[in-house]
């Protein structure tokens, strides 16, 4: 067990290292030139080159990429070509807000999608069920932007019961958190039905029934629980979908987190910014996944005993 | 024929199905259906203020902020989306397919490796990845499809190599190889032939992906540049102006969930059709 879990964080360690690697080939083979971005459109061809030299960008690929390593083996990753601050900390001060809304999001996907998937598997084959499944294929072919505008339009402005953008308040939280998890909550939906269904049909739940237990106790106190496993590898393949919609939502909404910051940096070919936000996303979901890979076992024993 | 027939069973399949046959008529006569010009900016297309008309009897759907038909331009979205699924898609179905199979089908360091670099490209945020390239590569609408290609075959490598996997261990392959079959006829006659129905089931899943990718690359404004019409573009040109004219931005929203809803519809019932150990499970 212990000696798995040193493999994965190995794996994951290796992971990383690869897409710090591609993510520099990347920036490094595309056309976009950030001496000329800094300096502007007027500058002379002797000023793009001083800035060239000064960041290090007329050194050789291989030289470029080493230094870059040996700044991320002691946490430093670089400093934004624009803002002239250091990476890090610019992620640091973005990364709480984008924290908060990952969890809200995730709070009410799972919550809404276990609450759905239950009221599916115990209906089954009825309306309700219909409903959800149809719900779900609905959320997941709804593109986040539009759904973040429709969310805006009727509860922003036509109802104005939250604000239209911005960060603080609990209520600036909720429209962003509802946009991130309703579209994702019938997938979820759909796992916990297939995985309720499994267990509603097991002899333990038959013997709980006849005792007498009554359809609630059954359902929440006995199959939920064992039903509730596949959520949590969910959640940790989910972290990378939640990366990717944060940059959406985040630009709708005025959110500031790492979305807006990596969004803004594109603009501006801010590369150091660009490759520090890719990285901290890829280190996310590796750690996500890994995180379910060591939870599931603690939940559930019988993974421990194989 | 036979998979015709199943899903013409399947209300939500048949739906599915209608809106898509819908979708690849109206971009294919675009020219005969749309009643203006998709660029043309119309005089009595604006109020006397300049704001754009809400939907009525002469413009069908209302005009947007530069008094362009808006019926036009969705007509034309149409087309640019379409071409760019079927590329994308097709791009990344088949780079899915070629490093599913030979990761799957080679043991050893080539196969390993193809492997891990398929879970290396796993650990990227893929929307974030694409909107990189798409930003930094001033896009025009082929850059914009190979975007979409290069982040989307990951997901179908993976499970053409699960396939490939489980069919190397099979009798019929093994027999096959006791009698001296080469690799190439192995691959091409035994493998592939069984991976066809993965493969068109997302052929059709992945264009539903690929259209909300590209309007989203496009609505943020790093898509099919404008004054090409696409579902994305025409909400990113207008969102701005969207709590005056909120048709601008849910008709052609609309739209895309109407187009993506229906591909992921008829994939999904291809995919009961096509493999009989998936039926009827979640």
């Amino acid at each position: 067990m212990v000696f798995l879990l040193l493999r994965r964080v190995v794996q994951t360690a290796l992971i990383l290292l690869g897409v710090a690697a591609i993510t520099f080939l990347l920036l490094y083979a595309l056309p976009a030139d950030p001496a000329r971005m800094i300096a502007g459109r007027s500058a002379t061809a002797q000023t793009v080159a001083n800035i060239r030299r000064e960041l290090g960008l007329d050194q050789p690929l291989l030289v470029q990429f080493w230094s870059y390593l040996q700044g991320l083996f002691q946490g430093d990753l670089g400093r934004s070509y624009a803002q002239k601050t250091d990476v890090g900390a610019l992620i640091a001060a973005r990364l709480p807000a984008t924290l908060i809304l990952m969890a809200a999001g995730i709070a009410v996907e799972v919550v809404l999608g276990v609450f759905l998937g239950v009221l599916a598997a115990v209906r089954r084959g009825g309306f309700v069920d219909r409903a959800v499944m149809m719900a779900s294929f609905v959320g997941v072919s709804a593109p986040q932007f539009v759904a973040a505008l429709l969310l805006l339009y009727v509860f922003a402005v036509t109802l104005a019961w939250f604000p239209m953008s911005g960060f603080g308040t609990p209520a600036h939280v909720v429209l962003p958190a509802l946009t991130l998890g309703v579209l994702g909550a019938g997938w979820y939906a759909r796992m916990v039905r297939s995985a309720m269904i499994d267990v509603l049909n097991q002899d333990y739940v038959r013997t709980a029934r006849a005792k007498g237990l009554s359809s609630a106790r059954i359902i929440f106190r006995h199959a939920l629980p064992n039903a509730l496993l596949p959520i949590i590898a969910m959640i940790g393949i989910d972290i990378g979908q939640f990366m990717s919609g944060v940059v959406v939502v985040e630009a709708v909404y005025g959110w500031p987190g790492i979305g807006q910051l990596a969004w803004q940096a594109i603009q501006q070919v801010d590369i150091p910014i660009i490759m520090g936000v890719t990285l901290v996303s890829a280190l996310a979901i590796v750690l996500g996944n890994l995180l379910a890979d060591i939870l599931a076992p603690l939940v559930d024993p019988r993974i421990r005993a194989r | 024929m036979q998979a015709l027939k199943a899903m013409v069973r399947q209300p939500a399949a048949l739906f599915g199905l209608i809106v898509v046959a819908l979708v690849v008529f109206l971009a294919i006569a675009a020219p005969l259906i749309a009643p203006y010009s998709p660029d043309e900016q119309m005089f009595d297309g604006l109020t006397l203020e300049g704001a754009p008309l809400p939907p009525s009897a002469q413009f069908l759907l209302g005009t947007d902020t530069l008094g362009r038909d808006l019926f036009s331009r969705l007509l034309y979205g149409a087309r640019t989306s379409l071409v760019i699924g079927l590329v994308a898609n097709g791009i990344a179905v088949t780079i899915g397919l070629l490093i599913g199979i030979l990761s799957g089908y080679m043991r050893g360091i080539v196969g390993g490796a193809l492997m891990r670099f398929t879970d290396l490209m796993m650990a990227f945020p893929a929307l974030l990845l694409a909107i990189v390239l798409a930003a930094l590569l001033r896009p025009s609408l082929w850059i914009v499809a190979m975007v979409i290609a290069l982040v989307n075959w990951v997901q179908v490598a993976r499970i053409v190599y699960t396939e490939t996997r489980g069919l190397v261990e099979r009798d019929f392959i093994l027999a096959e190889r006791s009698l001296g079959a080469g690799h190439g006829r192995i691959l091409f006659h035994h493998i592939l032939p069984h991976l066809i129905p993965t493969a068109i089931v997302w052929g059709t899943l992945g264009i539903a992906t690929t259209v909300l990718l590209e309007a989203t690359l496009s609505f943020l404004g790093i898509g099919v540049q404008p004054p090409t019409p696409s579902w994305g573009n025409i909400i990113f040109e207008s969102q701005s102006y969207f709590q005056a004219a909120p048709w601008l931005v849910f008709i052609p929203g609309a739209v895309i969930l109407l187009t993506a809803l229906s591909f992921n519809l008829v994939g999904d019932a291809l995919r009961d059709i096509l493999d009989p150990t998936q039926r009827g499970r979640g």
